[in-house]
């Protein structure tokens, strides 16, 4: 459904990302892992348009786009879920939800319709707090990170991408949105997760995207390979097979 | 009152959605009836949130302390001059409320009002312009003011609290320019300043019917929101809840309108301050325009993402601001029915600012309700009422003022602490 090729982008003296490669597909989860300043956000960064890839191809459900501004992501139906979440604290679960997408009748805020919603799209993701009315600050992290996830799927997106949804969460709290991560694939949706935590990863992704230094440095399968593997990959301690072929084939092209 | 509802959400759940799975025992749920309603308040004290709690104990005390030092200050006749006289002030403070939403402070709204009640007094006493054009000019130039002071805040980066500060001193300059060598113009009793102040709706039906007006449309607007909620299965509000609250605003109302018309009836510039209330209310809490506001307030980074243009809700906001200057300026000027040299100086700032705070607006952005104008004004006027008639010194008036602000930062900032460790901040 997504697909990035050949991916660079340059910060000044630091070439943080270099011939970045990911696809993704409806209803599957690829999880992109690497050491910090692999190049994790910027690649991230780059899909959801806040900095715009230097050189490289996007292509969206088979046809190459340009995404230069944060909307047009939102607009092609790329959902980005940060890592500080940016939920309006004094603002209560519904008027996040819709924020900046208010239904309105009337030209007035449709709180009964905006409820309504809510509700439905907390239920099919068997998402649960306590009230849709209660302001978001008195609900805990991990009702958070569901609520800021729930948020990204108001605009019916294709691919979600989730920047480090456990990092800063409890063991129950992780489960609940590992849960919630599941479930997206399960509704079809493309999900990119990004994260440092390998059980978190081998629990719920399906394919394994390693970085390493700005380059993709393999790809894995969750059914053929261990956590070893690709802790390796990501040291750097082994390059694998697969970077080995994709580097050949490059060669070759040229 | 979104907030009662959301408690109201747990214990209405079950039989609205079958399908919801069993209740988490750890979540809140209200017991219905009264009993519910009272262990609800009481968790809503204990975890910080007051909402207009202490400022309606706080009227209820300086009311009592010098109804008993001068039965003159609960007289009709006091009463109802307060009425009037809070608006002006009234009026300002509703545009520091908008301001506190985002979080900012605009110290420049003394100085817009004097700076707006000179432009209309030169334009239309002294040039002859028509009456209607010149307010429309003074009330013109308040929101450019306030633009103005939004583009260096917002586009510009300067903090708002040094652009106002600036604009405090440069628009009482401006002002002095405007008036001249005059000093003061006066304005004539006849003119539409002075009447928009002074008028009285002498008839004891006006106060009643604008009473009953008021409690019908609150009762009808609840019921339908009640009924659309029922209809769309979202947890609604219980017709008792409705009928008792309803019950309690037209006791206040009537008695309101009671007291008014045992003196003269109802004023003009105390109608005008409630219609502009309903409507700014409406606008904060229904419209968009509203929820940004309160978005920006609550999380600058959140709203940007979420697409909201944070400099144009910063830039309007401080326009609204100006605006409100101008009309409070307008009223301020109605009241003493001149522009002078003094107009928007003196502790006028430190009041609106006191106003909105002590009627419940957070300084630290996000919370707050236009209401607090109205009852925030209501306090800092009883005081100065009071100590009036009780023949007070400014000296005496100012500490005792500056204490009350002092007071409601106090209370703001510790219920926002303990909001903070029951998780509501």
């Amino acid at each position: 459904m997504l697909t990035l090729r050949g991916i660079s982008k340059r910060f000044g003296a630091v070439q943080a990302l270099k011939d970045f490669d990911l696809e993704v597909h409806a209803g599957e989860v690829v999880a992109l892992v690497g050491d910090n300043g692999a190049g994790k956000s910027t690649a991230v960064k780059s899909i959801a348009g806040v900095n715009p890839p230097d050189e490289g191809v996007i292509e969206w459900q088979g046809r190459a786009v340009s995404i230069n501004r944060p909307h047009d992501a939102q607009n092609l139906g790329i959902a980005t879920v940060y890592q500080d979440l940016a939920l309006c604290d004094n603002l209560d679960v519904v008027g996040n939800l819709f924020l900046g997408r208010e239904l309105r009748r009337f030209g007035v805020l449709d709180e009964v319709r905006m409820e309504q919603r809510s509700r439905e799209l907390l239920d099919t993701l068997s998402i649960r707090i306590p009230s849709v009315r209660i302001p978001v600050a008195s609900l805990s992290g991990g009702q958070r990170q569901t609520v800021a996830i729930a948020r990204s799927l108001i605009g019916d997106p294709k691919v979600v991408i989730l920047d480090e949804p456990t990092a800063a969460l409890g063991v129950e709290q992780t489960a609940e949105v590992l849960d919630l991560v599941e479930r997206l694939r399960d509704h079809g949706l493309g999900t990119i997760l990004i994260s440092h935590n390998m059980v978190d990863v081998m629990a719920v992704a399906d394919r394994i995207a390693v970085m390493r230094l700005g380059r993709n440095n393999g790809f894995f399968d969750k059914r053929s390979t261990t956590t070893e593997e690709i802790i390796s990959a990501i040291t750097g301690a082994t390059d694998s097979a697969v970077t080995r072929r994709q580097a050949r084939k490059r060669e070759e092209e040229r | 009152m979104r907030r009662d509802r959301a408690a109201g959400d747990a214990a209405a759940q079950e039989p609205a959605h079958d399908a919801m799975p069993a209740v988490d025992s750890r979540l809140l749920v209200r017991e219905e009836g009264l009993r519910g309603y009272l262990q609800e308040f009481s968790r809503k004290l204990r975890s910080g949130e007051l909402g207009s709690l202490p400022v309606v104990v706080a009227v209820i005390i300086i009311w009592t302390v010098f109804g008993s030092l001068d039965s003159t200050f609960l007289s009709a006749q006091n009463l109802s001059d307060l009425s009037q006289q809070i608006v002006g002030t009234g009026m300002i403070a509703v545009g520091i409320v908008f301001v506190l939403l985002l979080g900012e402070i605009d110290l420049s709204v003394g100085s817009v009002s004097g700076l707006c009640a000179a432009i209309f007094a030169v334009l239309n006493v002294l040039n002859g312009m028509n009456e209607w054009l010149a307010l429309l000019v003074a009330l013109a130039g308040g929101a450019v003011v306030g633009l103005i002071h939004g583009f260096f805040f917002a586009k510009v980066g300067v903090p708002a609290f040094v652009v106002t500060l600036a604009g405090n001193l440069a628009w009482n300059g401006l002002m002095l320019q405007v008036l001249g060598s005059s000093g003061t113009v006066n304005i004539p009793s006849e003119s539409i300043v002075s009447k928009l102040y002074s008028t009285i709706f002498h008839s004891p039906a006006a106060a009643y019917v604008t009473a009953a007006v008021g409690v019908g449309l609150f009762l009808a607007a609840s019921l339908l929101d009640a009924r659309r909620r029922q209809a769309a299965r979202v947890p609604f509000r219980p017709v008792a809840e409705i009928v008792l609250r309803t019950a309690v605003i037209a006791a206040l109302a009537f008695v309101a309108a009671y007291i008014l018309n045992r003196y003269q009836g109802l004023p003009l510039a105390l109608l005008v301050f409630l219609i502009l209330l309903v409507v700014l209310d409406f606008v904060l809490r229904r419209t968009t325009y509203g929820r940004r506001i309160f978005a920006v307030g609550g999380n600058i980074e959140g709203a940007r993402r979420a697409g909201i243009s944070v400099p144009f809700v910063r830039m309007t906001v401080f326009s609204i601001s100006g605006l409100m200057a101008a009309v409070g300026g307008i009223f301020l000027a109605g009241q003493i029915q001149s522009a002078s040299q003094t107009s928007g100086g003196g502790n006028l700032l430190m009041n609106v600012i006191a106003a909105a705070v002590i009627g419940g607006t957070s300084l630290f952005g996000g919370r707050g309700s236009v209401w607090s104008a109205l009852l925030g004004a209501l306090v800092i006027g009883s005081i100065q009422s009071g100590m009036n008639i009780m023949g007070v010194s400014n000296a005496v008036q100012f500490m005792i003022t500056g204490s009350v602000l002092l007071a409601a930062v106090v209370v703001d900032s510790l219920s926002r602490r303990s909001q903070k460790a029951a998780g509501r901040a």
